[in-house]
């Protein structure tokens, strides 16, 4: 069976990511609960008519998934998986409110086209004339994990050379007050930054797109090797330690084994009791990373921590702020796993090594 | 030799019927399900003929025994159903079920219920349940609750070849070991925002939709849901269930060609196919009926048409179109005329491709127009989509 490394990745978030710098420099917000992303100089990657027709999850992923690309230095690929939860919401938004407030006249084709969940892998396709297997996900937290699982399978099981992967998803305005009003999103006025010790409903929510390059060949700028992923739609928190355990044996590991867990904590109260199970797991052998309280929340955040365990496996360790408390940690991090949940369904686990 | 990929369990809703046996006479005594639109408020309701399902979301809520406060869309209502006699037809037990995946696909998911209350939701808190369905994956959770899967569940959203794909990754998951049984499919139900999308694209038809005619003026919209249950010879042999056929080929490949159109030699199309038979490890020759993808769009059938010539070498097997019976049901189309390719190979049956007058003069193509009996080994399927999507399967004896 082939192995799986982590070739080249690009990332657009909340943070200053697409300079690859791994957050040296972080933002603090302290004073919203709607994040967006820090746009890239789309000049460089997208023609100036193309900038304004196209949504910023669009944009973000054509940038991200170029810079992904250009560092593994692939020149074909063999398959463009993406994965999003709300999909090209903005797009949505348009097509939908015009439709409503215009009792279906005046309509065009452009935002109804632009909506299809697939657009994103349609559009990387197209811009790279790329005739190969291309899939979208759209499963709520297991969309990116899909991906990422279709991935390691065509790299592992079925001998392809070079996947794309991507987990999109963008902050759409009314559809975010939507989802503020069923307590999704923490209530207005509180503070991010601290959602590592918040005790209320909801979360903070923010937006990205982040690509990523498997490929079966390990190159000098490899970053890691993803040895396995899994997701289910469905767990209790007493089943946690066997799902964790299962999964890790059949990789021939065990709890002790694995050196740092990113968790997926974000704040909401009524959903933040599955990391605390992992952290009682976890905590006397492992360091315990997190990522939410920089990045918010969205359904494809999984992405942002897969490129947070591929940057601290090629580092050896993770900067302090990822801590809690921004405590020190091991410097020679050498297997990360992955667990994330969405409001306690979608449980996905990521298990990488470094090279 | 990759492991063989059984079906055992099949289940289906469209506008010919609310069951397989349902569709299945439909097909064979050429009723057609397009009508005007009657279940949902749209200005385009004179102006358009679609393949709608003959029964209120009362109706559907009622057949599924749902609780009053629910917030199913009308997508998941329709894969409910339709899941719900796929696992019953294989003879499996889903309830608490951690072993048995379910892989869906959809286009719309819950935007019929987002579109209906959109301007509502912030001041009518009774309302607010449904936002939560905004998300296709939150109504895959749905039928999955329903059904009480515990286990691996996803969704694919990969427009009008979505089931097809859902089909495929159900095999993969089978091959390498990584499942035993899986339930693979789509869902659509009709809602205004398609009906208004596909409008303003002008590919609707004003009357009742003519694959590979000549003067086909484009697609009729259709609604339903349709489900496989695939199954390991280890896990079917164990508890002696006879397969009703095989998935022997499968390939998705991308146009890249145009955000909606496709191209003029499909390009994708061609290498969906021929990349499924490498797959099954077949040649094209073995193919006893095709059913295509034939939307009856200007577009969609030239470039389907051209690739099909140039795949069969000019030798096309018997062909039809379902989608003059059902209309086109988007992410539910694949698993819809997977259905259907399994009634053809159980049957010895080729369905007719309705409404067709004039060969189209680019090529010389004629649909079969009459049901059609004849011994069937192999059916291959298409289903192609937005994104420049293409896909193709191929289902065995």
């Amino acid at each position: 069976m082939e192995r799986c490394y982590i070739n080249g990745m690009g990332c657009i978030s909340v943070q200053n990511t697409f300079e690859g710098d791994f957050l040296e420099h972080p933002i603090v917000y302290s004073d919203t609960n709607k994040i967006y992303a820090v746009k890239p100089n789309y000049k460089a990657f997208i023609p100036p008519a193309a900038i304004r027709r196209m949504s910023s999850g669009v944009k973000n992923s054509i940038v991200a998934s170029a810079l992904a690309i250009e560092q593994a230095q692939v020149h074909e690929l063999d398959g463009i998986i993406t994965g999003t939860g709300m999909g090209c919401i903005q797009d949505s938004e348009k097509f939908l409110e015009k439709m409503i407030d215009f009792n279906e006249e005046y309509l065009t084709p452009t935002s109804f086209i632009q909506s299809t969940h697939n657009t994103v892998s349609g559009q990387i396709a197209l811009k790279l004339k790329c005739n190969a297997y291309n899939f979208t996900y759209v499963n709520t937290g297991g969309s990116f994990p899909s991906a990422l699982l279709d991935g390691l399978m065509q790299i592992k099981d079925e001998g392809k050379n070079n996947i794309l992967i991507g987990g999109i998803d963008e902050i759409a305005d009314y559809t975010f007050k939507l989802y503020q009003t069923i307590g999704h999103i923490k209530k207005d006025n509180e503070e991010s930054y601290h959602i590592l010790e918040s005790r209320s409903e909801g979360c903070v929510g923010g937006e990205g797109s982040t690509f990523f390059v498997l490929s079966n060949e390990k190159q000098d700028q490899t970053y890691a090797e993803v040895l396995d992923a899994h997701l289910v739609n469905k767990l209790k928190k007493e089943q946690l330690e066997g799902f964790i355990n299962n999964f890790l044996q059949r990789n021939n590991m065990n709890i002790g084994d694995v050196d740092a867990v990113v968790l997926g904590n974000n704040g909401d109260v009524n959903f933040d009791t599955y990391y605390d199970e992992a952290e009682r797991l976890f905590k006397s052998n492992s360091d315990l990373l997190y990522y939410k309280h920089l990045f918010g929340e969205f359904m494809t955040a999984p992405s942002i921590a897969v490129w947070i365990a591929s940057n601290v496996l090629k580092e050896g360790k993770a900067p302090s702020v990822l801590y809690k408390n921004n405590e020190k940690g091991s410097d020679s991090i050498k297997t990360v796993l992955i667990y994330n949940q969405y409001r306690g369904k979608d449980h996905s686990l990521t298990l990488l090594k470094n090279v | 030799m990759k492991e063989k990929v059984a079906i055992t369990g099949m289940g289906i809703v469209s506008a010919i019927g609310m069951n397989a046996e349902e569709n299945f006479l439909s097909l064979k005594d050429n009723k057609h399900g397009i009508s005007k639109i009657a279940h949902i408020e749209t200005t385009l309701k004179d102006k358009i003929l679609v393949g709608e399902i003959k029964k209120s979301n009362q109706e559907l809520e009622s057949l599924l025994n749902l609780p009053s406060k629910n917030n199913f869309s009308r997508s998941s209502m329709l894969g409910a159903i339709a899941a719900k006699e796929a696992v019953q037809s294989a003879g499996i037990s889903t309830d608490g079920n951690t072993s048995i995946g379910f892989i869906n696909s959809t286009t719309v998911g819950g935007m019929d219920m987002i579109e209906k209350y959109y301007r509502d939701f912030l001041d009518q808190e009774e309302l607010q349940h449904y936002i939560e369905v905004h998300d296709a994956g939150s109504n895959t959770d749905l039928i999955a609750e329903h059904l009480g899967i515990q286990g691996f569940v996803t969704t694919i959203s990969t427009a009008c070849s979505s089931a097809a794909n859902a089909i495929m990754l159900g095999a993969k998951m089978i091959q390498s070991g990584r499942l035993d049984q899986v339930i693979v499919g789509g869902m659509d139900g009709l809602c205004k925002f398609t009906i208004n999308g596909f409008s303003t694209l002008m590919i609707l038809s004003d009357t009742y939709n003519q694959p590979f005619d000549d003067q086909r003026k484009g697609l009729n919209l259709g609604e339903g849901a349709a489900y496989l249950v695939l199954e390991s010879e280890a896990s079917y042999q164990k508890r002696n269930k006879k397969p009703l056929a095989y998935l022997k080929g499968y390939a998705n490949a991308n146009d890249a060609f145009h955000q909606t159109a496709s191209s003029e030699q499909g390009d994708g199309a061609y290498l969906a196919m021929k990349s499924a038979f490498e797959v099954a490890g077949m040649k094209p020759e073995a193919i006893d009926y095709v059913n295509v993808h034939g939307t009856a769009t200007p577009n969609n059938d030239l470039s389907e048409g051209r690739a099909m010539i140039k795949l069969f070498d000019q030798k096309v097997p018997d062909f039809s179109s379902t989608k003059p019976f059902t209309g086109h049901t988007l992410a539910a189309a694949a698993s819809v005329e997977a259905v259907y390719s399994i009634f053809a190979l159980r049957e010895n049956l080729i369905f007719p491709s309705l409404n067709f007058q004039n060969k189209m003069e680019e090529f010389d193509l004629t649909p079969q127009q009459e049901l059609k009996e004849k011994e069937i080994n192999a059916v291959l399927s298409n289903s192609f989509g937005f994104g420049g999507n293409c896909s193709s399967l191929i289902f065995v004896k």
